[in-house]
């Protein structure tokens, strides 16, 4: 256990908030940006070190436990904090995305620079909450803290079509975050625990779980509401529009940590919680996870805008993330942590690069590039890394290809034929990545891109771009190699939890 | 009680029930208000700037007074012969109006400031309608509830019709003199039918004190479905949804909310609204109990077509003073959820003061915004106005951010944890159908909150005017410290009552 005077998870989530609050009082900007740095990196060297120090006899519950109360505890709400097996690898991912995107965010000099830092640690103090909360509430409540600065960011610091990519994003998502809510809601009221803590929800619903179609009516409310805010198809059109808009650092935390939330919240909570409810919906599930897979990925080939694309891709990327969950098992649930972690690291990566890739052709538009590694030979090979890496390609994108083998012996598992279209898109990912690769980098400079070096001289990536890039690659590259540190404790807490889902699986098989 | 044989020791014992200091609150501010008339008089009119703040501290201290003694002696009695119950929820009513009517003065000084007018007359009607909104919120008798709501109603003809030479506010003046008329009678029909059947000899525990609260309820539930009581049931509700803006009663709200003074549509906004809830709240929870079931369905109704009403209303419209108006209509939707949740389980009931209390931190720093932002036509504040106040002014750009966010509902602000504690309670009472409808009002209302506060915080390109044309909005008013300190502190307990309940969530919870 940690030795800390303190409680690290608490300090996690609280450093970035107080440093927000300080620049919101008016802290000078040279104190602002330096404090800042303390912001980003406290949340991830506290989740450095709750992972060295994680119990190996935690054993399926929480570690790291702490409660507070904020006033609502004769509802049963209070702040408990802790990690488990399933929380503790998307908790550390978070603080590494999130020092990754504070680095990036810092060195970009994006206008008004105070105000983007402080929406940013605030959207990284609510992420951090989300996988630390053991409480069902406040896990909602840090999702939507750190949801609210990203409409903002899109609205202010947005590109093209910034206003009413910020807008849609808005409405989609808090029609997402309500139905969620409401789910969550019911859930606390009919399981008779007087409580949202997800430990004695656990244990009120498995010593007496609700009637079959109550269950059913829950999950679906669940299913939609995290679908919309996953970006399930085809609710996901809010998706590529809004991280074709979204400051980079703002699409990094976005795609790369927040959404995971839904899939967390399936993982965690509904599954655990509504065995029986879940079976009725997996089929819709898995046909919407293949329409991400398939329908998405054929579009993202036709994308000719990079960033649009990577948003694209991110789309589609997670429709592994749900096919995994409608799999019904600790193995479809384990990958689909494994995938969450790859995918946050990787599409990160491609968000930043995308963006310094625009910096230095002055468009998005993959058309007008061409050429660019003879001038910038390093951020070539960053971006074809994190391209294999997306793909799912052994060697950068080991940990990619770990989390989609796990899940594609899930689903060959679960439904034999559905291996086919998911191990398409892998193709289909290949396909519009490689493609995108060669237009940047390779070949002849287009007459546009020629143009435009005649008054803005390309030079390579520099150190402040290259840390960040260095940062999530290394983590990435090392996680692929050495899988046990996330799989062994997963697999204690999956062990613990899913033999009930299991078995309500295979008894209500349609 | 039977006044027509009066007897000197009768009239001995009625005054024994008189106990003067269980309304000190109220007479305080009465004599505050006559204070402020003589102090106009006295005064040289160099001095007469400082007679706002007199009202103001005066009310800070009768504030600090409340707390101090906020649980009295009296509480849970009743006094002027059972005109008056003292409860805890009635302490919490006074200390909301208190805290309602310090903002109303301090926004009347700075709106007020742009106009033409005598001054001291404003806070003096200001403080006296405080006083009989805490008065009709611990009425115990219809005859004090009516006396009160027609005190209450009274000033406001006289506020919202306060700048005189502007005609808006003299036609809003003119429709809340009519309307709030309509209201009156509908809720005085509704009383005198009450009255009459319970007063009916033949039916059992009839009484001839038919307008006491405690009597009629006794009545009430020894005669279940009574047709002629649940008219005048039905007829006070809607005398009450007169008030709280309920649909199809809200037809008044936006030209009101338009033409009245900046200050005074924050009152009608806050107070007005919230009194009718208090009222609501007795009625339905206390007195009309044993008419559950139909005060439920009735209530249900009224809340689902407030909610819907008021948020699609609300979409399009571009004056600021008409959308926080419809949007209001829409709060009184989830307020009407949580009264109806609240009649089914009882609660529900600290989640409509949670949710109260959270709009009116949230509004105020709205309408602080607002006064700020509004030219010497108070009637005329459009959402262009807003264009650029991002840059202009970042503090009153982040207080309205704060409080539209607060007002949408959205986390972590107190208006979220509001409207969550409703839903709670709604969901608890098994009232699925309506909160599908508020979570769908919800989303509507994302749109029309956001798109204020995109207006103010997001650049948008406009053409440069041309030289020597007329600005086209009015200039913003420098924020003063007072007013700033106010505002600041508005937006921040927005933010910590979202993170931090604390002692007032365990208050409004534990019951």
């Amino acid at each position: 256990m940690s030795q800390l005077p303190f409680d690290p998870l608490l300090a996690a989530i609280a450093a970035p908030l107080v440093v927000a609050l300080a620049i919101a009082l008016g802290l000078p900007k040279r104190f602002s940006v330096k404090l800042a740095y303390a912001g980003f990196t406290v949340p991830a060297l506290l989740a450095l070190h709750c992972w060295y120090h994680f119990p190996a006899d935690a054993a399926g519950g929480y570690a790291f436990v702490t409660q507070y109360d904020t006033g609502l505890t004769l509802l049963g709400i209070s702040l408990k904090l802790g990690l488990n097996g399933v929380s503790l690898p998307l908790f550390v991912m978070a603080g590494i995305v999130g020092l990754a995107a504070g680095l990036y965010a810092i060195q970009s000099s994006a206008e008004r620079l105070k105000l983007y830092l402080m929406l940013l640690l605030i959207m990284h103090g609510g992420l951090m909450g989300v996988f630390a909360s053991v409480d069902v509430f406040f896990f909602y409540f840090f999702h939507e803290l750190a949801l609210i600065p990203t409409f903002i960011m899109v609205g202010i610091w947005g590109g093209r079509d910034r206003h009413y990519a910020a807008m849609k994003l808005t409405i989609y998502l808090t029609l997402g975050a309500m139905l969620s809510l409401a789910g969550l809601i019911a859930i606390y009221v009919q399981s008779g625990a007087q409580s949202f803590d997800l430990v004695e929800l656990r244990r009120a619903l498995t010593a007496q779980p609700l009637a079959l179609g109550l269950q059913k009516y829950l999950f679906g409310l669940l299913l939609f509401g995290f679908g919309i805010l996953v970006s399930l198809w085809p609710f996901h059109t809010w998706a590529p529009l809004g991280y074709g808009a979204a400051p980079s650092s703002a699409a990094m935390l976005h795609a790369g940590v927040l959404k995971k939330f839904g899939l967390y919240g399936f993982v965690q909570i509904a599954l655990p919680l509504l065995p029986q409810g879940a079976p009725a919906w997996t089929p819709l599930l898995a046909w919407l996870a293949l329409g991400n897979i398939v329908i998405i990925g054929l579009i993202t080939i036709a994308q000719r805008d990079l960033k649009q694309m990577v948003g694209y891709a991110s789309v589609m990327h997670v429709g592994y993330g749900f096919l995994g969950v409608a799999c019904l098992s600790a193995l479809g649930a384990g990958g689909v942590v494994l995938f969450m972690v790859a995918h946050g690291l990787t599409v990160a990566l491609l968000f930043l690069l995308a963006t310094s890739v625009h910096h230095r052709t002055g468009t998005f538009d993959m058309q007008e590039m061409g050429g660019l590694a003879q001038k910038a030979p390093v951020l070539a090979a960053f971006f074809l890394t994190a391209m294999l890496a997306s793909i799912g390609l052994p060697g950068p994108g080991l940990l990619n290809f770990w989390g989609e083998l796990t899940i594609f012996m899930a689903v060959y598992n679960h439904a034999g034929w559905m291996v086919v279209p998911a191990v398409l898109g892998v193709v289909i990912s290949a396909i519009y990545g490689l493609r995108a690769v060669g237009r940047i980098f390779y070949g002849q400079p287009t007459d546009a891109f020629l143009a435009h070096q005649q008054n803005h001289p390309v030079a390579d990536l520099r150190w402040s771009e290259r840390v960040p890039v260095l940062i999530l690659l290394v983590t990435l590259i090392a996680l692929g190699l050495w899988p046990r540190a996330i799989s062994e404790p997963l697999n204690a807490t999956l062990q613990a939890v899913y033999p009930a889902v299991e078995a309500a699986a295979t008894r209500l098989a349609p | 009680m039977n006044f027509a044989v009066m007897n000197p020791d009768l009239l001995r014992s009625a005054a024994a029930d008189n106990l003067w200091m269980a309304i000190f609150p109220e007479m305080a501010l009465g004599l505050l208000a006559l204070l402020l008339l003589v102090l106009e008089v006295v005064l040289p009119k160099r001095h007469h700037a400082g007679i706002p703040l007199v009202a103001i501290f005066g009310q800070l201290g009768l504030l600090v007074g409340l707390f101090l003694t906020f649980s009295p002696p009296t509480l849970g009695q009743e006094t002027f012969n059972g005109l008056l119950h003292h409860s805890r929820d009635g302490q919490f009513m006074r200390a909301f109006f208190l805290v309602c009517s310090i903002l109303v003065c301090l926004l009347g000084t700075v709106a007020l400031a742009k106009q033409r007018m005598p001054r001291i007359e404003f806070y003096h009607i200001v403080l006296v309608v405080t006083a009989a909104l805490m008065l009709l919120a611990q009425s115990n008798h219809f005859v004090l509830l009516f006396v009160a709501l027609e005190t209450v109603t009274v000033g406001f003809y006289i506020l919202v019709s306060y700048f005189r030479a502007n005609p808006l506010s003299l036609e809003a003046g003119l429709k809340y003199l009519i309307m709030g008329g309509l209201s009156s009678a509908l809720l005085l029909f509704g009383i005198v039918l009450l009255y009459g059947v319970s007063g009916n000899p033949n039916l059992p525990l009839h009484t001839a004190n038919g307008m006491n609260f405690d009597e009629l309820r006794a009545f009430l539930s020894a005669n279940p479905g009574n047709w002629l009581a649940q008219i005048g049931i039905i007829l006070v509700l809607a005398g009450v949804a007169f008030k709280v803006g309920a649909f199809p009663f809200q037809i008044w709200v936006p030209d009101v909310y338009q033409g009245a003074p900046t200050p005074v549509t924050a009152f009608l906004a806050v107070a007005s609204k919230a009194a009718g809830f208090a009222v609501l709240l007795v009625l339905v929870l206390k007195v009309f109990s044993p008419y559950a079931t139909l005060t439920v369905p009735v209530l249900g109704v009224l809340a689902a077509t407030t909610l819907i009403f008021g948020n699609l209303a609300a979409l399009t419209q571009h004056n600021v003073k008409r959308l926080i108006g419809l949007s209001g209509v829409s709060h009184a939707g989830f307020l009407l959820l949580g009264v109806a949740a609240a009649a089914v389980n009882p609660s529900a009931l600290g989640a409509v003061y949670f949710y109260l209390a959270a709009y009116l931190i949230a509004s105020f720093a709205v309408f602080g915004v607002m006064a700020h932002v509004a030219g010497a036509d108070d009637a005329d504040q459009e959402l262009d106005h807003y264009a650029g106040l991002g840059r202009e002014s970042p503090f009153l750009a982040l207080v309205l951010a704060v409080g539209l966010g607060s007002l949408a509902g959205i986390p972590p602000l107190a208006g979220f944890m509001g409207k969550l504690l409703v839903f709670i309670g709604a969901i608890e009472a098994g009232l699925y159908p309506l909160v599908a409808l508020a979570i769908i009002g919800v989303v509507i209302s994302i749109y029309y909150y956001f798109g204020w506060i995109k207006a103010a915080l997001f650049d948008t390109w406009s053409a440069p005017a041309p030289e020597g044309a007329a600005a086209t909005r009015p200039p913003r008013t420098p924020v003063s410290w007072s007013a700033g300190l106010a505002l600041g502190l508005l937006a921040l307990a927005s933010v910590v009552l979202g993170f931090y309940q604390g002692g007032f969530g365990h208050w409004v919870l534990n019951r």
